[in-house]
């Protein structure tokens, strides 16, 4: 049983966990995820690390309240109480090198995943930029962490409650445009993650993104995560989580991303009313 | 006067049957067994012995129950086999032991199968005998992997008295026994007894680790194992490479099949995780993955099931009962049929394009290879795709293990006692062969079991004698 240690509330509808989890937190590196099972009943969900203490032996979690599931991790579980499974790390690790200029994108939950990909980059002797967005300023966090990493930072809210009013590719371009950039990582919605890549695409400057794939059992074994990469169908969970954005087949994977959507509204609304009952 | 004909094991009617995820076939009672074994010859040349892959003395525990001495069966098939009650419900024996029955000749072959479940079943109504375990060596082996292989490898080497650890990358132990195949051929609860016997015996199990990842062979040397047997099974679902395959509605078979058994996909919201099954479903393959698949799909709901296979029905690889089970239960096959691409309806998998083939010269598998028909193009409406031709190794393993080699299909290289490239690194089951069947994944444990103790003996054989002499 993995023991979570600390619970914390980052905004509305998201929640920071530290969990026990010594063999994951020993491996940790960044770019990696882990497989996530609640209870007995539950379904296994491939969530980013977003930090991890080996000395400690935990791992940090940054989950968006979304379906069942993550509704529920929010709802009911807190510190002291155990998930039943947690695996990994899975995924290949991202690749870190002295590149030079880097900018990484964090785009609303992205910004936990984006955080270890950018101290890695920094302590690699990059310079690196930041940028991070979010709908509205509660939905915001980690930017002090942030700011420790980056040597400069750029935030967006879409309704202009923090930062900048508008959406992360909007200081991306502008950065792109201004200075010789080696590579952008980019983590959020798939959906901007697919601007953010076009945006990079008219610049040429490479770019990566990690897609966050439905999954089963996160090693390989049921192609369900599977996406279309330069033609090619790629498991996102053993060939990535991170893949060339350019090569990403977007629009497939938006569609698969939505291939429960019925199921997975039917179980959230389920599970609100039996909650709301009990009130 | 030998009855010509099996005693027939009573089922499940086909109609109900679809309708519930319950075992299929009821097995014997004490009688049915009995007469049964009355049929068998006892032949002093058992021809059926060397047909079994962990050679069973199968005379013996017939005759036993003949006798009436059920506990003295199950004791006779427990000396070779630690998991009976798995291999009498999912063993091809109509290719293995009963293909070689003296009595086949004439007549129908004895059921093997149907008696090595009757007596497996009676044990444990009746009280499960662990089999004793040896005075402990000191020595620590590492078992990666917990299905068929692993669990046969971990049995034996426990029972020499060595300390066995079994890494399982899954939240359940088992393997393929819990994710692959289905309840209403292998109820869970019967592999999760013999699990439960195993840890009795004192094999201790490490869920949630994947090797290769969460730790690798050479930290498992690090922490102490003096031996580690791989048993990490099948891998990579196969996918035809053919357009429109990654729309949503289409599956590989470890996916639907992992959905509905390992996380009761069919118990959908009680249990989380979804699975959409469409009216029309069409499997592609033509083995017992395809078979299961099927046959799930029914019992999830589905109005018609098309089984397309591009030979023909004798060269099917599923089981003969399997394809009898399938058929009674209303699915249809579709032979000599290739699908050439999917075609969509807003994202969704909506039909299949297929071509007819016959069959030309034999391939290097020695059944004749099929060639398409030009122009014979035809498309069949459907709602899922289940694609069931196979599973590639998972490079996982080999790719972090320093020495360890793999042929050119990317199976680990281990000679038939299971001696992999690396010292003291032993494989068998699936990622040795490829996907074949549980009782030849458990063969190979057996025999690396054996081939483990002999190498901790010879390597080790100092500590080993100070560990025996301070005894």
């Amino acid at each position: 049983m993995y023991r979570i240690v600390r619970k914390k509330e980052l905004g509305p509808n998201l929640v920071e966990l530290e969990v026990e989890a010594p063999l994951v937190a020993v491996k940790a590196q960044p770019g990696q995820f882990v497989i996530v099972r609640l209870h007995e009943k539950g379904e296994r969900i491939p969530l980013t690390l977003a930090d991890w203490d080996a000395q400690r032996g935990t791992i940090t979690l940054v989950a968006q309240m979304l379906g069942k599931t993550t509704y529920q991790l929010g709802l009911e579980y807190g510190e002291g109480d155990c998930l039943q499974d947690v695996v990994g790390p899975l995924g290949n690790p991202s690749e870190i090198e002295l590149y030079g200029t880097v900018v990484v994108v964090g785009g609303g939950v992205g910004i936990a995943p984006i955080y270890p990909i950018a101290r890695a980059l920094r302590e690699a002797g990059n310079t690196v930029i930041g940028v991070v967005g979010a709908r509205t300023k509660a939905l915001l966090f980690w930017l002090d962490r942030m700011e420790q990493i980056c040597h400069e930072l750029h935030v967006t809210t879409d309704d202009g409650s923090h930062g900048r009013k508008g959406v992360v590719t909007e200081p991306l371009r502008a950065i792109l445009a201004a200075r010789k950039v080696a590579r952008v990582w980019a983590i959020g919605p798939a959906i901007m993650m697919k601007f953010a890549t076009q945006t990079a695409q008219e610049f040429a400057v490479p770019i990566i993104v990690s897609l966050n794939t439905i999954m089963v059992d996160g090693t390989g074994m049921c192609g369900g995560c599977r996406v279309e990469v330069q033609g090619q169908a790629r498991f996102a969970c053993v060939d990535g989580p991170e893949f060339d954005g350019t090569q990403v087949h977007w629009d497939l994977l938006l569609a698969r991303l939505g291939a429960y959507k019925e199921e997975e509204r039917c179980a959230l609304e389920q599970y609100l009313a039996v909650k709301e009952g009990r009130r | 006067m030998i009855r010509p004909t099996q005693v027939p094991m009573r089922e499940q009617e086909p109609w109900a049957r679809i309708r519930n995820f319950e075992e299929v076939p009821f097995g014997y009672e004490p009688e049915e067994a009995v007469a049964e074994a009355e049929r068998c010859l006892q032949c002093k040349k058992a021809p059926c012995i060397p047909g079994c892959p962990v050679q069973i003395d199968i005379p013996k525990f017939i005759r036993e129950i003949r006798e009436g001495d059920f506990r003295a069966a199950i004791r006779t098939i427990k000396e070779m086999n630690n998991l009976p009650a798995i291999c009498g419900r999912v063993c091809p024996q109509e290719t293995q032991c009963q293909a070689v029955c003296t009595l086949g000749k004439k007549h129908e072959p004895v059921a093997i199968g149907r008696l090595e479940r009757f007596v497996a079943d009676w044990e444990y109504e009746h009280g499960v005998e662990l089999p004793p375990v040896g005075q402990p060596t000191g020595f620590r082996v590492a078992v990666v992997g917990s299905g068929p292989a692993g669990l046969t490898c971990a049995a034996d080497l426990r029972r020499l008295g060595h300390a066995v650890t079994m890494f399982e990358a899954l939240h359940e132990p088992g393997g393929v026994l819990m994710y692959g195949i289905p309840e209403f051929r292998l109820p869970k609860r019967i592999v999760l007894a013999e699990i439960e016997n195993l840890l009795r015996m004192g094999v201790e199990l490490r869920l949630n680790v994947v090797v290769g990842r969460t730790l690798t062979v050479d930290e498992l040397f690090a922490l102490g194992y003096h031996a580690v047997f791989v048993g990490s099974g099948a891998g990579l679902p196969k996918f035809l490479g053919i357009p429109g395959e990654n729309l949503i509605g289409v599956y590989s078979a470890n996916e639907f099949l992992t959905r509905t058994n390992l996380m009761r996909a069919y118990l959908f919201p009680e249990y989380d995780t979804p699975i959409k099954v469409g009216k029309t479903v069409a499997v592609v393959g033509g083995g017992n993955v395809a078979m299961d698949a099927a046959r799930t799909a029914l019992r999830l709901g589905a109005e018609k099931v098309m089984v397309l296979y591009r030979r023909t029905e004798a060269e099917m690889p599923a089981r003969r009962e399997e394809i009898h089970h399938a058929k009674e239960e209303g699915v249809e096959f579709h032979f000599l049929v290739n699908p050439l691409r999917f075609l969509d309806s807003g994202g969704r998998v909506s039909a299949v394009e297929c071509i007819r083939m016959e069959l030309g010269e034999p391939d290097e598998s020695g059944r004749r290879r099929p060639v398409p028909l030009p122009g014979s193009n035809f498309v069949l409406p459907v709602e899922t795709v289940i694609v069931a031709i196979g599973n590639d190794p998972h490079p996982l393993i080999p790719r972090t293990t320093p020495g360890l080699a793999v042929t050119k299909h990317g199976t680990l290289v281990a000679d038939a006692e299971g001696r992999t490239t690396r010292e003291g690194v032993f494989a068998g089951g699936d990622i040795v062969t490829g996907a074949a069947t549980v009782i030849s994944a458990m063969g190979a444990g057996k025999r690396a079991a054996q081939a483990i103790h002999e190498y901790l003996l010879s390597r080790y054989r100092q500590k080993a004698a100070t560990f025996l002499k301070r005894r």
